[in-house]
Parts: structure tokens; sequence; C-alpha cells
């Protein structure tokens, strides 16, 4: 069998393991954010926050709450490193520098996962286990609970209530999220991720140099724990710099898989939960189709590129594998490369800065999508619902109907409200590039020269508005101007949107249903699905086309 | 105004409270549950898959090694110990520039773009050394026949597999290095084969440093 083939059928194995979940785990979930049940270990939690679970919250109220449980989580977890020189547990590692402290901080509470550190060398167990590890966990529930909140919107009629954040959260994060994530540690370990804390110690080599034997110092540490979360959560910050890439992550071709399993089916199987909380399954189906046609002709390209190797050194070298490694070759770490940028993951398992020109222009595009196809998890199903806005609203305009999704009306504060939320990662990332590229001093940051450095910067700031927090790691992205500037455009990147999404959730829960007619749009069409992957496609390679244009595709087209 | 500053500070206690409750589930119970489970189920694998050559640890059946010679003066990169079968380049691996009392080994990759210079001087100079230390006497190897992953970095620098095509190609330099046969070093590789896993997940890979200590075990016998 060549690689090929077996990448093919790897991608068929995925798809199938994707599809088995789907619909237990969509139904699971609409029932975990529907029911009236608190378990017992929840009546106590709500009972230490000091938080009524049952109390609805208008829009601004749940806003409110995300924000300041966000706000603590950056301000805790910037402490904890800036205090990590005096906590045991630490390895006698030093306190991280304050510019560093506050990108991690931001790009952990924010589900981006940017790293401007060296995993192995700056953080002790403290920090990974209780404190980044942690945010792992509440910011995969914090975004659960805002698409929820917005399916909430649609369903409901004439109120205002979008549901209580406190629940969603920690729902999201017990009944969900910690289960899931241990099964997967388990699995992970038994394939030979690590787990332990035996911090950093000597282990015996076999040749030295003049004779056998020396000895190598080792990081032990919570790793398959943080692992599992780390993709489960669409996370992506490696315990290791080289994250999914280090066999202690990521041992063998099977857990590979498995963690671009885990990285999906959270966001896939969340249009199920939509459909079954509108009362709809099949809207749930056709935006699942959308998303999964989106995300496999990505990987169709992928593959193509990768296997075809172009570029002076790839083809010196007769094949793609600079940055990748022997036991997943091209095809399974083109298809984590897709995924992990398709997502809101950022998690990597081969360098994408050494892809080929296109194969690093198809994981750039992936994040200027907006991460939607199925993107991170909640974030990509309110951030795809929003384009199902805009896109029936291109609908009406075509036929000179008032638009409407889902018996709601869109009106004008509502495409008011979608618009804003496109327009903001495109001029995050746009701007922030345009004024690095600009200044004097930033370029200085570049590894590569001509258009793959070009591509650095602006690959730096579409992670990080798009809180995807893979990276072109030539850039050396630990200056106070990197440090600061991205963790800027993390933070407004996850929560401005935020405040549109629960914006236009409040606005359609007011609103009575508009009952359906004939010349009602079928959003649970094919039709729909088509038109919604051609409005996805035409917005974003129009914002990003001219900058796209001068990185990866002037690179891909020159070799 | 002074309503909306103790709703704030109400709501950003509870903010608080929230992830201090939640630290303590997700931080501090799960993963200690998780270790105690794979300490008691998989306590080979969850310390690191710890390999012993007689007797000895000599390192982990997961993480590539490199053998290489000592730094010569004014040399940049070692030579090639060439009595043992070689990994993957590690242009990539760095080591630790903060808390420096350690020695740690960094993980990474070169980030090097396709089309960049350096990388291009990489690769063309680890072919030709591919070519040159493995043709021995009666055996020549040509610069086609070395493959991809004999001339790049991996992605950790710590690779603990090459492919068996490159394993292939350094049999009869480690028999005649080892006063070996040929036919026995072949089938030491073939014994260390791995196929795909349920023959199409991942691909065919030889491990290292298992083959090395085969190798070393072999050698003693003879």
């Amino acid at each position: 069998m060549g690689p090929v083939l077996a990448g093919i059928l790897q991608l068929v194995a995925l798809i199938g393991a994707l599809a088995l979940a789907y619909i237990p785990l969509g139904t699971y979930m609409a029932r975990v954010y529907s029911s009236d049940k608190h378990w017992r270990v929840e009546k106590w939690i709500y009972k230490g926050i000091g938080a009524d679970p049952d109390t609805e919250m208008t829009w601004p109220a749940y806003l409110r709450a995300v924000l300041a449980f966000s706000l603590i989580g950056v301000l805790f977890l910037y402490l904890l490193q800036r205090l990590q020189g005096i906590l045991p547990g630490s390895l006698g590692f030093s306190s991280v520098n304050p510019a560093q402290s506050f990108n991690t901080a931001a790009s952990f509470v924010t589900n981006t996962n940017w790293q401007s550190y060296y995993g192995e060398q700056t953080m002790g167990h403290v920090v990974q286990t209780a404190g980044l590890a942690v945010q792992n966990f509440v910011s995969a529930a914090v975004g659960i609970a805002v698409a929820v909140a917005l399916v909430r919107g649609f369903a409901r009629s004439r109120t205002g209530e979008l549901g209580n954040f406190w629940a969603d959260l920690v729902r999201g994060t017990l009944r969900i999220l910690v289960p899931g994530a241990a099964i997967a540690a388990i699995v992970l370990v038994a394939c030979g991720a690590i787990q332990n804390f035996s911090g950093i110690h000597e282990v015996g080599q076999f040749f030295n140099g003049h004779s056998m034997g020396g000895s190598q110092q080792w990081n032990g540490g919570a790793v398959a724990s943080q692992e599992a979360i780390k993709e489960f959560g669409t996370n992506g910050g490696g315990y290791f710099n080289a994250n999914s890439a280090h066999p202690f992550e990521n041992p063998t071709p099977f857990t590979n898989l498995f963690e671009i399993f885990l990285l999906l089916v959270i966001p896939f199987s969340l249009t199920r939960t939509f459909g079954v909380m509108v009362g709809s399954v099949k809207q749930g189906y056709a935006i699942l189709a959308t998303m999964a046609s989106i995300w496999l002709g990505f990987v169709a390209l992928m593959m193509w590129t990768e296997f075809a190797h172009h570029g002076p050194a790839l083809q010196l070298a007769g094949g793609a594998m600079e940055g990748k490694e022997v036991r997943f070759g091209v095809g399974s770490s083109s298809i984590f490369a897709v995924s992990t940028t398709l997502t809101s993951t950022g998690a990597v398992d081969s360098f994408h800065s050494s892809f080929t020109g296109l194969g690093g222009g198809i994981t750039m595009l992936g994040m200027m999508l907006g991460e939607i196809a199925p993107g991170g998890t909640g974030s990509g199903l309110y951030g795809i619902l929003i384009m199902a806005v805009i896109a029936v609203f291109i609908a009406g305009l075509m036929v000179g109907r008032t638009p409407e999704y889902l018996g709601k009306k869109i009106g004008a504060r509502e495409i008011k409200l979608a618009a804003c939320y496109i327009l903001i990662t495109p001029a995050l990332v746009l701007i922030f590039t345009a004024i690095s590229m600009a200044l004097p001093t930033p370029p200085h940051s570049m590894l590569n020269s001509g258009a793959h450095g070009f591509s650095e910067v602006l690959y730096a700031f579409t992670s990080a508005s798009n809180n995807n927090g893979s990276a072109f790691a030539g850039l050396n992205a630990n200056t106070d101007w990197f440090n600061t500037m991205t963790g800027l455009a993390m933070l407004l990147g996850r929560f401005l949107p935020m405040v549109f999404v629960l914006a236009l959730a409040g606005s359609l829960a007011e609103q009575k249903p508009v009952p359906a007619t004939a010349g009602t749009l079928r959003t649970e069409k094919p039709l729909f699905t088509g038109l919604l992957v051609g409005a996805i496609l035409i917005i974003t390679g129009l914002t990003y086309f001219p900058a796209l244009a001068l990185g990866p595709l002037a690179e891909g087209l020159a070799s | 105004m002074h309503n909306s500053l103790t709703n704030t500070a109400r709501l950003l206690g509870a903010g608080l409270r929230a992830l201090l409750v939640l630290t303590l589930v997700t931080g501090v119970i799960y993963p200690l549950v998780v270790t105690g489970v794979a300490q008691a189920l998989f306590p080979d694998k969850a310390n690191g898959s710890e390999i012993k050559a007689d007797g000895k640890v000599v390192g982990s059946s997961l993480i590539g090694q490199s053998y290489n010679l000592p730094l010569k003066k004014g040399q940049e990169t070692p030579d090639a110990a060439l009595q043992w079968f070689q990994g993957r380049p590690a242009g990539g691996l760095g080591s630790n520039s903060v808390n420096t009392r350690y020695k740690l080994i960094l993980s990474g990759a070169t980030n090097l773009a396709a089309d960049n210079k350096v990388l291009v001087q990489q690769v063309k100079a680890a072919k030709a050394a591919v070519v040159k230390d493995n043709s021995v006497p009666g055996y020549t190897v040509k610069a086609n026949e070395v493959p991809a992953d004999a001339v790049t970095s991996s992605g950790s620098g710590l690779d603990p597999d090459i492919s068996p095509q490159y394993a292939d190609i350094q049999v009869h330099r480690v028999a005649e290095k080892n006063n070996l046969s040929v036919a026995q070093v072949e089938k030491l590789v073939k014994d260390h084969t791995d196929g795909r896993t349920l023959g199409f997940i991942g691909e065919p890979r030889v491990n290292v440093l298992e083959l090395n200590i085969a190798l070393k075990d072999l050698v003693a016998k003879h």
C-alpha cells in the first residue's frame, strides 16, 4: 500500500469514528444544557460560587458573567506565572517575565494557546497543571456556553432569557469535558504518553560519544491528562515545545489519529446539539454538511500539495518530511494540520512553516475562514451560525424578501450585529500585521526572509485573532512587541465577537416566531448548504486575498 | 453608581470562587486521579517507556538519541559514530536558555521554509553525507536512493524512528564497521521494522534505539 492510499484510509476511518460519535454525543450535550436537574456535586459547586443556577440571565447579564469569569482567569494565570519562582512544586523554575506572563494568560483564557515560551524549560508542574490545564477546560466550557446561549436565542421566543452562565460553565466542564478528557488521557497513557510528577530527572543514554552509557535530562509531568483536554477542548498548548510532534505527547500513529478525532468531535457534534435544541435535527445536518464539505476539501488540497512536495528544499529531499515525524508521515500530518487550523486548536504534529508554500497557505486560510469548519468548541458553532445569518440575508436580498432563519426575522438589528462580528477578526489581523511590518523592529523577529517572512507575521496575527494558537514558529514571538500585541489580538478576537453573539442571541430570543410559508428559504436543504459554503468562501476570500497573495500564494506559485 | 460597583464586585467574587472550585476539580483532582490510574495500570508507559540494555536504562523507546563522536576542535556539528545506525537530522533541537542549572533538551523543528536557501544547503549536505557514509567497498549508495526522512529534520527533533529505506541503506556500512555479515544486519533490520498500525495507520518505521540495542547484543555474541 502506498502512503497516499494509507492517508485516504486514515481519513475514512476518522470520518467513520466521528460519524459514530455524532448522534450520541450531540444528543447528550443537548440534554446537558436542557436538563433542569442538578448533580449533587454541582449543587455544592453552585453553593461555593454563591450563584443560583436556575436564575435566567438576559444577554447583558450573561455577557457580564462571561467577562468577569474570564478577567479573573487572566489575572489568576498571570499571577501564577509571576509567582512561579516562590511556588512549591515548580522544579525551581524562575518566575515568568511580565510580557510573557500576560501573553500566556491571555492565550490560555481565550482558548488560543499561542505559546511564546518553551514548555519544557519555562513552566513547572503547578503552572502547567493547576493553571494552564485548568483554562484548557474552562475556556472550552465558556465557548460552548456562549454557543448554547445563541442556540437558545433561536429556540426561545418572547423572552430575553438565555440561560444561566454559571450552570452552563459548570455542566460543560463536569458533564462533558472532564469525563471525556479522563478517558482520553488513559488511552493516551496506554499508548505511551507520560503521566507522572517526577520533575526533571536523569535518564541513562545509549552512547555518549566516547563510550556506551552517559545520561540525559528529561522532563516528567502530567502530560497525558493535559494532552487529552488540549485536543478535546480545541486548545492546543503543548506541554513540550514540539507540541503533538513530541513522542511523549503523541507517541504512536494511532494516538495521532485519536488526537485528530478528539479535536474534531465536539465541534462537529455540536451541530447535532443545535439541531436537537431548535427542534429540527435536519437544520443541524445542513450546518454539519457545510462544515464537513469545507473540511474535506481542505484535507484533499493539503494532501495533494504535501504529497506533491513543491519547493526547492523539499524537491531536493524527495518528500515533504521537513518538520514531520516518520511515524505519522505526510498523509496523517496533512489531516492533522487542516483539522487543527479549521478548529481553534492550534496543536501541531508537524511544523507548518516547513510545509509547501501552498500547504502553509491552506493552514492560514483555514483560520481566516473564522474557524467554523468545524471550528472551536462552541466558537465554531456560533461562528457558522453568524455566517448562516449572513447567507440567509444575502438570499433574502436576491428575492426581495425579509429574510428569516429558524423562524426568526433577520432584521436591521440582527444583520448589524452579524456584520460587526465578521468584521472584527479581519480588522485585527490586517491592522496588527500592517503595523508590525511597518515598524522597524518587529520584522527582526522573522526567521525566514521574503514572502515566507511576511507569512510568519501574518500567520501570527491570524492565529492570535482567531484564537488558534499554531504558528509559523520560526518567528521569535518572545519579544515585548509580539507578546503584547498578540496578547491584545487574542483578547479582542475572543471577547468582542462574543459581545455581538450574545447581543444577537438576546435580540432573537425576544422575537415572536414567524410561521414558515411557501416563500421561506428552506435552510435544512442542500441548496442552503451550497449558499452557505459560497458565502463563507467569498466573504473570507475577498477580505484576505491581498494579504495571502503577498505571502503563501507568492511562495507557492514561485515553487 | 454605588450600586453598579457593588454588583461588579459581587460578580468578580463569583468569578473568582468559580475559578477556584473548578481549579480544584480540573487542576488538582483530575490530574491526580489520571496519574493514579495511569501509574496503577501502565506504570512503564506513564514513566516514559524506559528501555534497558544489559540491565541498565539506556533511554526511552519513544525518544530518539544521537549516535555521534565527540565534537572535534573547530567543528560545529560532530561526526556520526558510523558503527551505529543513525537517526534523522535534528536541526531544530535546542538547549535551555532559562533555568540554566538544568541541561534540558528543547524539542522543536527548524521551521525553515521550503524555499529557504539555508534549508536547501542543509538537505544538500545531509544527502552528500548519507551517500558518502553509507557507500562502502562493494556497495554504492545513489543519491536518488536516499529517502526524504534521512535528510530532513523531524518536527520534534526527537523522532525515534527512521523509514525502512533509510535503515536499508545503512546495512552495509553497519555490517562492515562491526565485522558482521550483511545478511545478519539485514535480518536485524527486518526484525525491527514495524508496518503501519492495522495495515493503514501511520507509516512503516524502524525504531533506531531498539535496533542499536539489538545490534550491540549481536556484536557481543559474535
